[in-house]
């Protein structure tokens, strides 16, 4: 064998392994999660609101909302802030100052999530129950630190998509007479929307997968969460905290859990390469 | 044309080889894969289980190595009911639980190495001393949900509780609740040093967490009038006690047996005194493999 098959074999050894990971993970989630959610009903198990694993009552439906809120919060707080950076970055400031900023932002992507939990639990934390009252480990509390989490994402490929705007755009309208803020909001930002609506996705999914953070802001109560000041719990951190001591149905319940987030990020994958490919054409 | 014969021979056998080569790379991929999973630590004893006894059994390894400098002991965590399956399934030579054994577990040994009592903390600055077993019932099940009227401040309780299946929550429901669930209004943490934790940050927080672990940052209150004292325990004053197991799939051998007697030793049971647990000669006459009884 020439030196270039070796090679060629080489690299198909390292994408057979990282996709055969991939669908043994995908596997095993479903065969450990489908008997049971087979056993307990679809919806008995996605409407359900009372989980007591050790009484067989295995109802989700309160982090399958705690998910969605939490990360609705951190889309509320992260898309104006990162859509605004990006636009700060490519249109308002000098370049000297947007490669200063830029590796900042890269830098808070390179933050584990770890430390944006321990940050949040003591600093955001005590100032919400002191100011606001309740336990202070809270739905607010997540989306807060969730929101600065999600920022590098959409900064960057929203950055990204507004920079790969053609010229002429810019150009045509600031000849038309238009001011430069009425060509951000009305040409550039327009123009670049699917790539904007892409990179809220990806935070979006990003938000939804965050584990370690949320154990430790948003308190894990498994209730209906009535208030932005309540506690409660997303099914990442069901599994997450629950994981140490399951056995038996409630691990199977977990996996259930899993497959569940899986058709979730999925379905949101999708969405975010359905809206970058209607940009590029 | 032979020239192009050969190319074509030379195209075909390179597909064959294509597709052995990569059944061959599936085949690595999946005895690979099993020999990970089958993969045991060798050369030591491992000793997994329950998070509770996990520090305290952190402790009497270090001391048992102190003077068996050649045996290795390893200790993880992952919780009771996981180390009584990795007893069961081999992954583990000694599984720590601190609950009883339940009836599908009978077939297992278990050794009480020390009883370890749950207290009921409160913020230091809340003026409440005493709960009743009625009390503390209501106010985990999440039907009295403000202070007033238990001699605490007027604000609403924050509830923090452990998560489903751990051996602190299963020993706290059990010996204090009964049948009557914990309310899924309660925060949920995943380690008594966290429940401590929250409890120490929150005036309005009330949790359990093991007696050996309460520190001045948090306050014990007193159940039925009797203060979480190693002397109430021993008494029978103070009744919210679990064991701490040791699980044997068969009779210890060897370094297991070694440091299992090290643990039931005059020595061993010192340090876990002076870690605030409750030896066991104090609690009862030794039980001989599987202990009975209502704990």
């Amino acid at each position: 064998m020439s030196k270039e098959k070796i090679l060629e074999r080489g690299f198909l050894l390292v994408a057979l392994s990282s996709i055969s990971i991939l669908a043994l993970i995908a596997f095993f989630i479903f065969v450990e999660g489908v008997p049971l959610i087979w056993k307990v009903g679809g919806r008995a198990f996605l409407l359900g609101e009372r989980w007591f694993p050790s009484q067989g009552a295995f109802g989700i439906f309160p982090m399958i909302v705690g998910s969605f809120l939490v990360t609705v919060g951190a889309l509320v707080v992260g898309v104006p802030l990162g859509v605004g950076c990006a636009v700060f970055l490519c249109e308002l400031t000098p370049r000297p100052l947007a490669s200063a900023v830029r590796p900042m932002i890269q830098l808070l992507a390179a933050i584990p999530s770890v430390i944006f939990g321990f940050w949040g639990l003591i600093t955001l934390v005590p100032l919400i129950r002191t100011y606001f009252g309740g336990p202070g480990l809270s739905v607010l509390a997540g989306s807060l630190v969730l929101g600065i989490m999600i920022l590098p994402t959409i900064i960057s490929i929203s950055e990204d998509s507004l920079r790969a705007l053609p010229r002429t755009f810019k150009e045509g309208a600031l000849s038309l007479g238009a001011t430069h803020w009425q060509t951000i909001w009305r040409v550039l930002l327009p123009a670049a929307r699917s790539g904007i609506v892409a990179s809220v996705i990806l935070g979006m999914g990003r938000a939804i997968g965050e584990t370690m953070a949320m154990i430790m802001i948003l308190g894990n109560a498994v209730q209906m969460p009535h208030s932005l000041l309540d506690s409660t719990r997303t099914l990442t951190t069901n599994i997450g905290i629950e994981m140490g001591y399951a056995t038996g149905d409630h691990r199977q319940a977990l996996f259930a859990t899993g497959v569940i987030l899986f058709f979730i990020i999925m379905a949101l994958n999708s969405l975010a390469l359905i809206f970058s490919r209607k940009g590029r054409s | 044309m032979r020239f192009a014969g050969e190319r074509d021979l030379r195209f075909i056998g390179l597909r064959k080889q294509d597709f052995s080569f990569n059944l061959f790379v599936v085949a690595f991929l999946g005895i690979s894969l099993l020999l990970a999973g089958c993969q045991r630590q060798k050369g030591g004893l491992t000793v997994a289980g329950s998070t509770s006894v996990e520090p305290f059994a952190e402790i009497l390894a270090e001391h048992y190595m102190e003077h068996h400098s050649k045996e290795k002991i390893f200790i993880q965590g992952g919780g009771s009911s996981a180390g009584i399956q990795a007893v069961r399934t081999g992954a583990a030579n000694v599984g720590m639980s601190s609950r009883l054994l339940t009836p599908q577990e009978q077939d297992l040994l278990a050794f009480p190495i020390a009883y370890d009592a749950i207290a009921v903390i409160v913020h230091p600055s809340n003026p409440l001393r005493n709960l009743t077993l009625d009390q503390i019932r209501k106010i985990f099940s999440g039907q009295v949900l403000r202070w007033d009227g238990l001699g605490g401040r007027s604000a609403a309780i924050t509830l923090v509780s452990r998560e489903e299946g751990s051996g602190t929550r299963e020993a706290f429901q059990h010996l204090l609740l009964g049948k009557t669930e914990i309310s899924l209004r309660a925060l949920v943490q995943d380690s008594n040093g966290a429940i401590r934790q929250v409890v120490a940050d929150d005036p309005n927080a009330i949790g359990y967490i093991s007696l050996g672990l309460v520190n001045e940052k948090v306050k014990a209150v007193e159940i039925e009038g009797a203060e979480a004292t190693i002397e109430n325990i021993r008494l029978k004053k103070y009744k919210v006690v679990r064991p701490f197991l040791f699980v044997f799939k068969s009779e210890p051998q060897e370094t297991a047996k070694r440091f299992l007697d090290f643990v039931l030793s005059e020595t061993g049971q010192k340090i876990l005194v002076q870690e605030g647990l409750v030896s066991v000669s104090s609690m009862a006459p030794r039980e001989e493999g599987k202990p009975k009884g209502n704990v």
